[in-house]
């Protein structure tokens, strides 16, 4: 209660705080000069809960805290992010502790853009990601930001070249700390239409770029110890892809290669098979309709500049995941799927589509649809035997789908403005999911066979007024069988909002287990500053963003969030 | 002090924050704050387009930071959609829709907006570098700009009905 109260003063004080700035500063253009920055609090009490396996931490609250400060003055920025985990709230990496400074950097870009230079720490992706990516998902209490140096220079119209040298964030403990593997890195990308714009190139019907990049990690080696073998583990370890991207008129076409030399790590079971991934995508669009086709395949592709690390430490790389990331709530976070890191092949495909408004199927406002559907299997591979076994571990005979099945994923979404003032969506999914290769319970080991049922409603009661609601059912006689959803939020535009959630787990084969977990918050929106407060039951799941998963402990209490941007 | 009584007097609490007067949170339309940072994005074409260029034709824009894994985001956004031939014969305010969609979804982008047929600028951001220069904690985040690329008034989150104060801030912003 108290810390909540602190809580809630300091935030009036330093918004006071910059408010007394502002006006110092005569309210005019330079309102908070140069700076900018943002605010989030995260604060969390816990009480016991036998029923959810609700635990109370010896500090009974969890708290984290970020404050950014940008400094921008022509082509120089320069800026820091405070950090506090007093302690970290359960669910993001216990061992982040204390206060201090996560982030830091100062940067120079030339007035043309062709000189752009980073030291400190910074956040950068080659590609698509799939050789390097570093970025913070600061809601999964993944950060894995490069500190060191990066260049980027545009010697030609249309020519990109990165470089990129340092170290990267592993931990925090009253500060940064670095992990001991240095990453360096080079990318190359290539505008063709702009390179070739003397000769009409920007007046192409198609557009073309292409991208290639290398990226090398450096780690003190040694000797590892495999039955009757003594191995040497490499210190420098080599990955690099080749891109391109096509599009004409509504068609777009794009691939790319990546692959990765030997590179025993605690991911691959410390064997020396090169790594490789190969993922293409084509598109067609026009107005109203959308379509868009993706295959993947990705082996042994887990880049981490530690090779003994496992999860979210370290990573280099990004692989995403081939399903769709949903937003409702039981198939975003009790079956949600991520790629496995030891590799899969992969395949989707998605329609997205506008029947007219005024017809007899589109109604007064037309209708939109979409359908989406994504399978991924594990590889087609062979185990191998004797010292190839021990070193290589197995070869693959194809791109193509192996024998076990990882996850198919339908979904038909309709979405339906009824009036002015009511529209519906539905959405229906058809989940086949195995719990065995992707571990998100520990209730059940195998294939999860589930139907979906989302039902959202929106009506707006008054001018500045509407009421949401959810009904969700999830049918699976798997795990711990059927659940139900109700959610409901009335907001009273642009301030306020009220929301009340009940999941219930009505046909658990546990009847101890059929918990209501009823989740009520209250919050207010001023501009860029939002505060809001909750109070209730949280169930044990999986917190999902942009294909990387959490897994969250039950929790039962107060959620205090707030955070404000100027 | 059981979880009941905590509850009461933390509603109580944030009551009375809320409610006590903010100027800070007063956005005043005419005071400008932040410059766009210069940066450049690519477009759903694969194009570089400078920030710069967004304002450059001196009308107001609303520059919306969204995702296709974001409900709120599209709701706002297709509401925006109804009124923005309205909005722009009104104030000539061009709308930009700033997508974070990482390499997971990004190829999703063109589809879906191309089905539900906005007609605003769409740029891509997938590692979030526009997002951070400009401070966004989490979307949907819109800013106000002036036809010199300053921020004028900004808001997070959406919620049914926003657009009226997005309506009046453009008027406010428009001689």
């Amino acid at each position: 209660m108290k810390k909540t109260l602190w809580f809630i003063l300091a935030s009036g004080v330093i918004l006071q705080g910059l408010q007394a700035q502002g006006e110092g500063s005569g309210g005019n253009a330079s309102d908070t000069g140069p700076v900018s920055g943002n605010f989030q609090v995260l604060w969390q009490s816990y009480s016991e809960d036998e029923r959810i396996g609700a635990i109370v931490p010896p500090e009974k609250t969890g708290y984290n805290a970020y404050g950014n400060l940008r400094y921008n003055q022509g082509g120089f920025s320069a800026g820091f992010r405070y950090e506090s985990y007093l302690n970290a709230v359960l669910g993001f990496p216990g061992r982040f502790k204390g206060s201090g400074i996560g982030y830091r950097f100062a940067r120079y870009a030339s007035p043309s853009q062709n000189v752009d230079v980073t030291i400190g720490n910074f956040y950068e992706q080659f590609g698509s990601g799939i050789v390097l990516r570093s970025y913070e998902e600061r809601a999964l209490g993944i950060d894995n930001a490069l500190d060191g140096v990066r260049i980027i220079l545009r010697p030609l119209e249309g020519l990109q070249i990165k470089t990129v040298y340092g170290k990267q964030r592993f931990d925090f403990d009253d500060g940064l700390i670095n992990g001991n593997g240095i990453v360096r890195g080079i990318d190359g990308n290539l505008d063709l239409n702009a390179l070739l714009a003397e000769k009409g190139g920007q007046d192409w019907k198609t557009k073309v770029n292409l991208g290639a990049n290398f990226v090398s990690k450096f780690q003190a080696g040694g000797t590892i110890a495999s039955d009757t073998l003594v191995l040497t583990l490499p210190e420098n370890v080599g990955a690099w892809s080749y891109r391109f991207d096509l599009m004409r008129k509504g068609w777009s076409a794009g691939a790319e290669y990546a692959a990765k030399i030997n590179d025993p790590s605690a991911d691959n079971g410390y064997t020396y098979r090169r790594g490789e991934a190969l993922m293409a995508h084509l598109g067609y669009t026009k107005r109203g309709l959308g379509i868009s086709l993706h295959a993947k395949t990705v082996d042994n592709m887990s880049f981490r500049s530690d090779r003994d690390v496992l999860l979210f430490d370290s990573p280099i790389n990004y692989i995403p995941a081939i399903t769709q990331q949903h937003t409702y709530n039981l198939a975003a976070t009790l079956y949600p799927y991520a790629t496995v890191i030891a590799g899969e092949s992969s395949l989707s495909a998605e329609i997205f589509y506008n029947i007219k408004k005024g017809s007899a199927l589109g109604g007064k406002y037309g209708t939109n649809v979409s359908v989406n559907f994504a399978a991924a299997n594990g590889l087609d591979t062979t185990q191998l035997s004797g010292v190839e076994g021990i070193v290589d571990g197995y070869e693959r005979s194809s791109w193509g789908f192996g024998p076990t099945k990882f996850v198919r994923d339908f979904n038909v979404q309709i979405s339906r403005k009824v009036s002015k003032n009511f529209k519906w969506k539905y959405t229906f999914y058809n989940l086949e999911f195995n719990t065995l290769t992707t571990p998100v319970t520990t209730t059940f080991k195998g294939m999860v066979y589930a139907d979906i049922h989302v039902l959202e409603t929106q009506w707006k009661t008054a001018k500045r007024e509407s009421l949401r609601t959810e009904f969700q059912l999830l049918l699976t006689d798997q795990d711990k069988r059927d659940w139900g959803t109700v959610l409901a939020e009335y907001t009273w535009s642009p301030h306020w909002f009220a929301s009340v959630l009940d999941q219930y787990n009505y046909s658990n084969p546990n009847a101890d287990d059929r918990v209501h977990y009823l989740y009520a918050a209250v919050g207010r929106i001023e501009g860029p500053h939002r505060l809001s407060i909750g109070y209730g039951k949280r169930r044990e799941g999986i917190f999902c963003i942009g294909g990387v998963c959490r897994a969250v402990p039950a929790s039962n209490g107060f959620e205090v969030n707030f955070s404000s941007s100027f | 002090m059981n979880n009941m009584s905590r509850l009461v007097g933390l509603v109580a609490l944030i009551t009375f924050w809320c409610t006590m007067p903010h100027p800070v949170f007063a956005q005043n339309p005419s005071r400008a704050t932040n410059q766009l940072p210069e940066m450049e994005l690519k477009d759903m074409e694969g194009s570089m387009v400078p920030i710069s260029s967004l304002y450059e034709s001196g009308t107001p824009t609303l520059i919306c930071f969204w995702a296709t894994w974001c409900s709120p985001c599209k709701r706002e956004l297709n509401n925006y959609a109804e009124l923005y031939e309205d909005w722009q014969d009104e104030t000539g305010v061009q709308i930009v829709a700033v997508s974070i969609d990482d390499s997971r979804s990004v190829h999703r982008v063109a589809p879906y907006v191309n089905s539900v047929m906005w007609d605003y600028t769409v740029l891509l951001d997938p590692n979030k570098d526009f997002a951070r220069a400009m401070q966004v904690v989490n979307v949907p985040h819109t800013f106000l700009v002036n036809g010199e690329g300053q921020v004028i008034w900004q808001h997070n989150n959406y919620s049914d009905g926003d657009e009226e104060e997005v309506y009046e801030q453009l008027l406010n912003l428009t001689p």
